[in-house]
């Protein structure tokens, strides 16, 4: 599945290897042979007349950490839209542990813990009662409800905040509390759509610990859409970059970075001895004219008003 | 489902798994499918209640208005017997279509509330439980019954307070209470379709405006049909508001009323305003 369209970049050559989980860090996570945890194949979704996802190949592997990543406009939370049952995608485009949303949206639901772009706490709830409320809509059967939703509160260090409205926390606790909303139903993939946007450094990183952390305690899979480069590097098992609807290159980050190291020194370039960076690489397979494309009025407009929420 | 958890969580190496964590890798069972919509509806209705229970500034400033209503519009026109209410103190006559008028607010408010989730990502989310988009509707339509039919325990307070002789009969305030919570069914179903339709904040907030007193002074609440035009007669035919009115008053003050057609009417617009909705929801999802 990981067989890209001719057009990748030779940057992308490490990632051609379908064999093997050489990525994931927790290989006990994985079951082998099983299906994996999402499979596009040619995913297109258009909203008018513009492709906004634009034959998009990508396969996440059960238990690690993938990062989908790319600038403001670039198609990642459309993509993740379509993998979330949130748009309607035609049979055969997309798969989740193997199953179809196109068939069975419910059964894909049942796997999935989603955390939108925005923070989508109830502002008007306690953080319990925003956790009670999908431990409700998946079906947690009463007797349990109550200790399932101590756990998840636990898990993301919201115990003692409980008992307070949502709108008086700060942004990396919402972002935290939707991660316990999201765990409270035992997912089996955890898609996350910028958890860190508008986020101090330190509400970042925290956020980040907690996702590690709950990933390493269940085994479950994480999907992760971010255009900080910087944090895909640090937490990512494998990454893609995607750059006008599109996966541009595929690989572990180091394997990127390497890459983009191995050619430039092949093309004697500038020595100046500075490793690639995850974003070089970016710039590499986006090629010029990633400035003036990165993200329309619209986009950095929606992002804003995220980060004014957040911030 | 039978899938096993992905993977036995690590419970010893882990900072998290202190406070336990193993209820985390347990997918719940889903629910039987014909017991699914009373528990989203539950769920749904749980959740307004909570609200309400954390912050009632909304009950008491939604409360003012009718009281004023009552106050002033039914004392004074008790008063000069303008209008021909079959010997009924016309405060008495009025009361139920004001109680109708202030759920039928809150239930319009509550249905244009569903663009500010969409825009905060909220109905993102529940979008993607296993909640059909029905049952996601006929929940928000109930949880919209639920708000309403305790701000109408608040007018009901108000009118007694005020001397309308109202009953007490259990069983009549049972009928009451479905009367209210199907009619807010209703009218936030029918501003939901509208934001299915014109899915902005602004052209729905305008629309919301525009419709509600029309569906007020075009229906029953504060005249008979008897004195209406004959146009008038036809919109008031046409209104759900009107048979929700008609119950209330003969419920609350016994006089004669058409109970059967008036449930009938209120329950088959209600379950036309969910169907509306829930066709037109997936336009809020994209
Ligand atoms: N609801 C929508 N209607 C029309 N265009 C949209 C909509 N959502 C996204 N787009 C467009 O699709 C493209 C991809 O957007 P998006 O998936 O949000 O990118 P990203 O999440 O990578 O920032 C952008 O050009 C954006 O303007
Ligand atoms: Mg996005």
């Amino acid at each position: 599945m990981t067989g890209d369209p001719a057009d990748t970049t030779t940057a992308t050559e490490a990632a051609h290897d379908s064999t093997g989980p050489t990525a994931a860090r927790d290989g006990s996570a994985a079951q082998p042979g099983g299906p994996d945890a999402v499979a596009c194949a040619g995913l297109v979704y258009a909203f008018g007349g513009t492709n906004a996802v634009d034959g998009l190949d990508l396969t996440v592997r059960p238990g690690e950490v993938f990062g989908l990543l790319g600038p403001n406009g670039a198609g990642k939370t459309t993509a993740i839209r379509c993998v979330t049952t949130l748009l309607p995608v035609p049979a055969g485009m997309v798969r989740v542990f193997g199953r179809d949303p196109a068939d069975d949206r419910m059964a894909v639901r049942r796997l999935l813990g989603y955390v939108p772009q925005q923070l989508s706490a109830d502002a008007a709830l306690t953080g319990r009662e925003n956790v009670t409320l999908f431990a409700r809509v998946f079906d947690v059967p009463r007797r349990e409800r109550a200790a399932r939703v101590a756990q998840a509160l636990a898990a993301v260090d919201l115990t003692e905040a409980a008992d307070r409205l949502a709108k008086t926390y700060s942004g990396g606790m919402v972002r935290r509390l939707e991660l316990a909303q999201a765990l409270v139903s035992a997912p089996r993939l955890l898609i996350l759509d910028e958890p860190t946007i508008g986020l101090d450094p330190i509400a970042r990183t925290g956020v980040w610990e907690h996702i590690n952390a709950v990933r390493t305690a269940t085994g479950m899979t994480v999907l992760v859409t971010t255009h900080y480069m910087d944090e895909a590097d640090q937490y990512c098992d494998r990454v893609g970059l995607m750059h006008r609807g599109r996966v541009r290159a595929l690989g572990t980050p180091a394997e990127l970075r390497h890459g983009l190291g191995e050619r430039r020194r092949a093309e004697g370039g500038p020595a100046d001895g500075a490793p690639p960076t995850l974003e070089d690489v970016f710039r590499d397979v986006a090629g010029s004219g990633l400035d003036d494309s990165s993200g329309d009025f619209r986009d950095v407009r929606s992002t804003r008003r995220t980060a004014q929420r957040v911030g | 489902m039978s899938e096993a958890p992905v993977a036995p969580p690590s419970v010893s190496a882990d900072p998290a798994a202190a406070d336990g964590i193993g209820l985390l890798v347990r997918p719940p069972r889903p629910r039987a499918g014909w017991r699914l919509l009373p528990a989203r509806v539950g769920a749904m209705c749980v959740v307004e209640l909570q609200k309400l229970r954390h912050d009632r500034t909304e009950l008491y400033t939604r409360a003012v208005q009718p009281a004023l209503w009552l106050l002033i519009f039914g004392q004074t026109f008790t008063r000069i017997r303008a209008i021909p209410t079959g010997g009924t103190p016309y405060i008495d006559f009025m009361a139920p279509g004001i109680i109708a008028q202030s759920a039928m607010f809150i239930a319009i408010f509550y249905g244009i509330q569903i663009i500010w989730e969409r825009d905060a990502g909220v109905l993102n989310k529940l979008l993607v439980t296993p909640t059909p988009r029905s049952a996601l509707v006929t929940g928000k339509a109930f949880a919209a019954g639920v708000k309403s039919l305790i701000q109408a325990v608040v007018v009901v307070v108000i009118a007694a307070l005020l001397g309308v002789a109202l009953t007490w009969n259990p069983l009549r305030l049972l009928g009451v209470a479905a009367a209210v919570i199907l009619g807010s069914a209703f009218f936030s179903c029918l501003s939901m379709t509208i934001a299915g339709i014109v899915l902005s904040r602004d052209r729905l907030m305008g629309i919301g405006q525009a419709i509600t007193m029309p569906l007020f002074f075009g229906s029953n609440a504060l005249y008979p049909v008897a004195v209406m035009p004959g146009w008038l007669q036809a919109v008031s035919k046409a209104n759900p508001l009107s048979y929700q009115v008609d119950a209330l008053r003969g419920l609350l003050l016994g006089t004669p009323a058409h109970l059967g057609a008036d449930f009938a009417v209120l329950v088959l617009a209600a379950a036309a305003g969910i169907t509306a909705a829930s066709a037109l929801l997936g336009r809020l999802a994209r």
